[in-house]
């Protein structure tokens, strides 16, 4: 959009309109030939950066002030009865020594933390955050660059925050910091499969990868959380395993691995490595409401989601946008105090024997349905306002999510380490102790248990 | 005699994650929403000590502001973390009294025994805690600041029967 509007001459005419769509080439006096969607996307890219940091500062505080309620303390109140504590510490990170051991890789051991953040922040430039904006100089899209592969482009970035993190911990020259790199590649690579697989069904229904025209869609048809509760959990649980939040913090497991993969690191380098997962966070809490939860719409209230625009329906979609991004990101927070950290094996069976096989097996059940649907008749667009596709799919979707509910009931789901062993390779085991020296001594005792409850 | 694992059937809502998943859930959150907090906020308010609390020494005076201290010995004797430093010395009257009379906070253990042990009622540890010091210096008390103590002391004993006659 930029290169195209500096340069009109200069790119050929096919690249002019895709790198710019709808440049409406508009006198504005002394700006001259500066086009008017190139101060719209700096504009935007301003605004958007600024909320951002300042929400992810806000987060942090967000964060020690939910997990000391559910502690049932009161959490930071000094600095300005609490609400400075995120400038506080802004400025104590500052002031602390930048650490950089001898031993480490300096070039990668300094680019890490940046790597890690900048993924997350790029995301945002596709993220649709509210209905557009008319302006006298034309209508501004809320959202900093409507990429037509929007979608595409948010698995491409989203699949290289793992550099950073992998990068840090393999530049810092430290066992655990290895260790905890190690199991961020594992998990982050085995977790983007399953997220990737969980929003096809989104695509099979939008029949589009640009998130507008999904979140339009969800406008006409009702939101995909409705009609795709599985792909919604998937991509929920795997969005936690992305964003290395507990229940699946493998990467920094303070218990087990000191700090992981940013053992090394202090001061603002550290605290960059802190603001990239909250800006995950962030991240994954738009993706979430854009993709199942029909992203700055509000639902149920036609007139505010379509045009004509007003500014008073962008501030409007404005807050439920935000309103869903903040619920998620409640919910990442209620999470992370609730649940305990997976074992490995359980994170590694979990993602590659569970959420991996169903979301395979889900794409193939609702291009099925799609296909039956589409066979049968039933229009996409809904008929004299009831989205009938969409009612359809939510019968089969009830069915399903009955289904996986009770399975998931059972409580077999993560097995324990002794299922893993074969109940062959047991028995042989078994009869190798018998044999051994160990396993004779207490003979004697054992004389007098019964039989039944013999040996451990 | 083989390994064997006691496989326990249970009921389905104690084995279901799902199940334990919600119930954590609506916990944390119970505990979120509700007002009761447990927090003091230190600086400003403190919990009341116990009146038997035994914590920084103090050193009682005569009314003409002399330590009562009478140098007999009985508590760097009787001390478990040998932390008290006592030099006797004796006036022309005879009257003996303490030249030196340091005690190490760092290394007493609090456990109170100089005050049980003391005949004078005049070594006490007190109700008190907060003795931060910027140097290990700090924490040797010499008699001067065991006398300018004001905090109240320990209530071992019984003050309207001071001496257990």
């Amino acid at each position: 959009m930029m290169m195209g509007a500096l340069f009109p001459g200069v790119l050929p005419p096919m690249l002019q309109r895709i790198v710019d769509p709808q440049s409406p080439p508009a006198d504005l006096g002394f700006l001259g030939p500066i086009s008017v969607p190139l101060i719209y996307t700096i504009v935007k890219m301003l605004i958007v950066f600024t909320v951002y940091m300042v929400g992810v500062a806000l987060l942090t505080l967000a964060e020690r002030k939910i997990s000391a309620w559910i502690q049932d303390r009161l959490g930071p109140n000094r600095v300005l009865k609490g609400w400075g504590q995120p400038l506080a510490d802004g400025v104590k990170n500052f002031m602390k020594e930048e650490t950089l051991p001898d031993a480490v890789n300096k070039p990668l051991f300094l680019l890490a933390p940046a790597l890690a953040f900048i993924p997350a922040l790029s995301l945002w430039a596709v993220i649709p955050f509210a209905a557009p904006l008319p302006l006298p100089w034309g209508r501004m899209d809320m959202v900093v660059a409507d990429l037509p592969i929007g979608y595409l482009y948010i698995l491409a970035l989203a699949s290289l925050g793992v550099f950073g993190i992998v990068l840090a911990g393999w530049a810092s020259n430290n066992k655990y910091a290895l260790l905890g790199g190690l199991r961020a590649s594992a998990q982050m690579v085995s977790y983007e499969i399953a997220m990737g697989m969980s929003t096809i069904p989104i695509l099979l229904l939008a029949g589009d990868v640009s998130l507008g025209t999904i979140v339009r869609q969800q406008e006409q048809n009702g939101w995909h959380v409705l009609t795709l509760t599985i792909a919604c959990f998937i991509f929920l649980v795997s969005a936690f395993a992305e964003t290395n939040r507990l229940p699946f913090d493998m990467p920094e497991a303070e218990s087990e691995l000191i700090a992981g993969y940013h053992t090394e690191y202090s001061a603002m380098k550290f605290s960059l490595f802190f603001i990239a997962e909250y800006a995950n966070m962030v991240t994954a809490s738009a993706l979430m409401a854009t993709l199942f939860f029909g992203g700055w719409t509000v639902p149920f209230w036609h007139a505010v989601n379509n045009a004509p625009w007003a500014a008073w329906k962008t501030a409007i979609t404005l807050g439920a946008f935000l309103f869903k991004v903040l619920f998620f990101l409640f919910f990442y927070m209620w999470i992370r105090w609730t649940l305990p950290r997976f074992r490995y094996d359980q994170l590694m069976s979990l993602g590659w024997k569970i959420m991996l096989p169903l979301s395979l097996g889900y794409v193939v059940v609702i291009a099925g349905a799609t296909l039956g649907l589409d066979a049968v008749g039933v229009p996409r667009t809904p008929v004299h306002g009831w989205p009938l596709y969409s009612l359809c799919l939510m019968a089969i979707n009830i069915v399903l999510v009955v289904l996986l509910f009770v399975v998931a009931d059972r409580g077999r789901l993560i097995s324990p380490a002794s299922t893993r062993v074969r109940a062959v390779e047991l028995a042989r085991l078994r009869a190798v102790r018998q044999r051994s020296a160990l396993a004779q001594r207490p003979v004697v005792a054992a004389v007098g248990r019964p039989a039944s409850g013999a040996g451990d | 005699m083989s390994i064997s694992v006691k496989v326990l059937t249970r009921p389905i809502d104690e084995v279901s994650y799902v199940r334990a998943t919600m119930k954590g859930m609506a916990l944390t959150f119970k505990h979120m929403i509700n007002p009761h907090k447990v927090t003091v906020q230190y600086p400003e308010h403190r919990d009341p000590l116990s009146a038997r609390w035994r914590g920084t020494h103090r050193m009682l005076t005569n009314e003409d502001g002399t330590a009562k201290c009478v140098a007999c010995g009985l508590c760097p004797a009787v001390c478990p973390a040998n932390c008290i430093k006592l030099v006797p010395g004796e006036d022309e009257q005879g009257n003996r009294y303490p030249l030196v009379f340091e005690i190490d906070e760092f290394r007493c253990i609090f456990c109170g025994y100089c005050q049980e042990v003391c005949p004078e009622e005049a070594i006490h540890v007190g109700r008190h805690y907060e003795n931060a010091e910027y140097s290990r210096d700090g924490f040797v008390y010499d008699l001067e600041r065991l006398t300018a103590q004001t905090h109240p002391v320990c209530e071992m004993w019984d003050p309207a029967d001071p001496k257990g006659e």
